[in-house]
């Protein structure tokens, strides 16, 4: 990480700490917008993390935003910040301005035709919650990103398994308030793997908190006269849990690596290392939420306990932008066309490595 | 958590690039002039002296270690190169691998100079072969419980025991055996054990193989009887041993080898594969590649660790244990979206490689400290211990 990066990481988690408490999430899933959490987050620039100095924004990295990133899965944020992020990503790749309100991006079957934007996108993830919708369309050969109002937009609202926004929004000739080129060869597919790889960077970090809270509990509470963490049958679990967090930090950063190599653009290297992270993903989620519930035993069971925060957004991370089987496959096709003999050497043609 | 395993990006360095090239032109060209057939599991199954003698005249043996020794002085890296190159092809690599991985450092760092330099730049040149003597008849995961013990006589010890499973060394000059120099104090178990040099062609010494599963023999059953060992030949200090192994172990558990034993079957099985392949075909090979990049990153992580000059125990500890649940995992995955009745079939390598690898695989999980051994490492790196 950069100076700059740990200075942002910081401040980052400071804000999360303070700010993105048990309470504050109950609450958001109940529909009470965390006021207190954004406006920390807009003070300190955290939602221009990627948006250049001249532009306002705070320049940092790429791996500086994932790392910000990382930490709102560590802590379950209960605003759309990594979508804030991914949206200002999207609309500086079409040489757009960024705006600093909550956004999201909507991928779904969006016509563009005549300069007004029409189709229904479903499952938005922070929907109703942002104020600004980027969606990607064609405009005949390109790809064109274009940004608006949620309020220019019809929003049906559903909830994903974390209780968060998961909205079907309509446009109905829309006028865009800005549109551009989307670059760097990308398409919506590009999009896609770019919202894969925030996931896979959120989950690892909710992960690893998870991890955290039931090592925790596992020595804090007796039974049988000693900690249950000492049961030899439960270490093993919370071994195999800890693998697996080691394994999708381990893949989530290889991908984010590539990305920024790649300068923010999702080219075939970036794209193959996205797609490994989140075919990864599932065994990560199934086993860590599973062996944390375990440990937690009914406690972690009630409402009342956070590691729900937790899980219930690695589950639904799991299935967003493709979930393991669409990316398994994508991968294996992409697997496919380098053939016997070229297995190996792309496997280790990767990030010089 | 990042407090708890740490994995270091690595940079590939890039003189690493060229030397990946060369030892892909070797293995290409063996391949070709027949020097050798793809082995599944070959780090542990498939022994050739010439092989490694070749490997060794080409400054692929004793890569890490210091020139004054006779080593070669390069990075982990390319060392780590050279081993998944090796690996990947399922070369004959067994007749050097341990003196490579493990033995060779362990007598730089404690055998008396003279033995040092007599032996290690035999390893270098891929002319002296070490195995492991560490598990016994009644000890395996619980390795301060050797028997095999080791009795003060003048000029040396007197060897007498037996060491069990030590891969390949029917084929081997020398065995880094784990002894009892003193009676077992069961308030301190892991004192009174030392590390001996053993010559294999010593008077007593009797090696016996042990044929597996699938009806080969690579490991063996060694017998000590009234072994003088010369006083020499004890590494390190009397007494010295336990901390030896656990450094040792370090070693034998950080390398590609054990996410890699089964890799040679995938590559192969690609051939039949590639031809109209199924939605499920599609969905296990992005499985299995997503999971060994994973691995491998991993493990890179380890060989940087090794690099900085760290002990990475633990981090070696994680990632064998999912890795060798890979390596089985692997094969489990292809058999479900290979042809039935494969191996009734003689068409190629893969009949004969998924058999290999089959049959060979329980070892994976059980060789170089089983995976609850290491499963309980883990948890104590926790915190839970």
């Amino acid at each position: 990480m950069t100076e700059t990066g740990n200075i942002i990481f910081d401040t980052a988690n400071r804000i999360f700490d303070d700010l993105s408490t048990p309470e504050v999430i109950n609450a958001a899933e109940e529909g009470e917008w965390p006021k207190a959490l954004w406006q920390a987050i807009e003070e300190s620039g955290l939602n221009l993390t990627w948006v250049p100095e001249a532009n306002g924004g705070i320049g940092a990295s790429l791996l500086d935003g994932f790392a910000v990133i990382k930490a709102a899965g560590a802590a379950a944020l209960p605003v759309p910040l990594a979508e804030t992020l991914m949206a200002g990503w999207l609309l500086s790749k079409a040489g757009l301005e960024v705006s600093s309100e909550p956004a999201t991006v909507g991928l779904g079957e969006v016509q563009y035709v005549n300069g007004v934007l029409n189709g229904t996108i479903n499952a938005v993830p922070g929907g109703r919650s942002a104020k600004q919708l980027v969606v990607v369309c064609k405009d005949g050969n390109d790809w064109l990103v274009a940004q608006m109002a949620t309020d220019q937009c019809q929003i049906a609202a559903h909830n994903s398994l974390a209780g968060e926004p998961f909205d079907s929004i309509t446009l109905s000739d829309v006028i865009p308030v800005q549109s551009g080129v989307l670059t760097g060869g990308m398409d919506a597919d590009s999009v896609q793997a770019m919202g894969a790889l925030i996931r896979c960077v959120q989950a690892a970090g909710a992960l690893s908190a998870a991890l955290e809270l039931t090592i925790e509990y596992s020595m804090e509470r007796v039974q049988f006269g000693r900690p249950i963490g000492k049961f030899q049958a439960l270490q093993h679990s919370v071994a195999a849990f800890a693998g697996e967090v080691a394994a999708i930090n381990a893949a989530a950063d290889a991908a984010a690596e590539a990305l920024s190599r790649a300068d923010g653009v999702v080219d075939h290297e970036a794209w193959v290392e996205i797609a490994t992270a989140k075919t990864r993903l599932e065994e990560a989620v199934n086993t860590g939420a599973a062996v944390a519930h375990q440990v937690h035993g009914a406690m972690g069971f009630t409402y009342e306990h956070r590691l729900h925060h937790l899980t219930r957004r690695l589950w639904s991370w799991r299935d967003e932008y493709g979930n393991d089987t669409v990316w398994a496959k994508r991968l294996g096709e992409e697997v496919l066309s380098w053939g016997a003999d070229e297995l190996w050497p792309k496997i280790t043609a990767v990030s010089n490595a | 958590m990042s407090s708890r395993f740490r994995f270091p990006h690595v940079q590939m360095p890039p003189e690493a690039t060229a030397l990946r090239k060369e030892v892909r032109e070797f293995l290409a060209e063996e391949i070709a002039n027949g020097g050798f057939v793809p082995m599944a599991d070959c780090w542990a199954s498939a022994m050739s002296a010439e092989f490694s003698r070749k490997v060794g005249q080409r400054g692929w043996l004793g890569m890490t270690w210091d020139k004054k020794y006779g080593g070669h002085g390069r990075t982990f890296l390319e060392r780590y190169v050279v081993t998944e190159e090796m690996l990947a092809a399922g070369a004959p690599v067994m007749a050097h691998w341990v003196a490579d991985r493990q033995s060779g450092p362990q007598l730089i760092k404690n055998a008396e100079p003279e033995i040092r330099d007599a032996i290690i730049p035999r390893i270098v040149s891929g002319d002296c072969f070490c195995a492991i003597g560490m598990s016994e008849p009644n000890t395996g995961s619980d390795l301060a419980s050797v028997a095999t013990k080791a009795e003060k006589v003048e000029g040396g010890w007197k060897v007498n025991g037996t060491k069990l499973w030590s891969t390949g060394a029917h084929g081997c000059d020398y065995m880094i055996t784990l002894l009892r120099t003193s009676p077992l104090d069961t308030s301190a178990r892991h004192q009174g054990l030392s590390q001996f040099l053993i010559d294999l062609k010593a008077p007593g010494v009797d090696i016996r193989g042990i044929a597996d599963i699938g009806g080969q023999v690579h490991f063996n059953e060694t017998n000590f009887e009234d072994v003088f060992v010369p006083d020499d030949y004890v590494l390190g200090e009397v007494g010295g041993g336990w901390n030896m192994v656990v450094g040792e172990l370090a070693l034998e558990r950080s390398g590609p080898e054990r996410f890699l034993s089964t890799f040679i079957v995938l590559q192969e099985a690609m051939r039949l594969l590639v031809n109209n392949p199924t939605e499920q075909t599609k969905e296990v090979l992005g499985q299995v590649v997503a999971k060994i990049k994973t691995l491998r990153r991993m493990s890179l992580g380890i060989a940087g660790l090794l690099q900085e000059g760290a002990s990475p125990e633990m981090e070696a500890a994680l990632v064998k244990d999912m890795s060798t649940n890979f390596e089985r995992e692997l094969l489990e995955k292809l058999r479900k979206v290979l042809p039935q009745n494969i191996l009734a079939t003689s068409e190629g390598l893969l009949p004969g490689l998924l058999r290999d690898g089959i049959l060979r695989v329980p070892s994976s999980t059980l060789r170089g400290g089983t995976n609850e051994v290491l499963k309980g490492m883990i948890a104590r790196q926790l915190g839970m211990r």
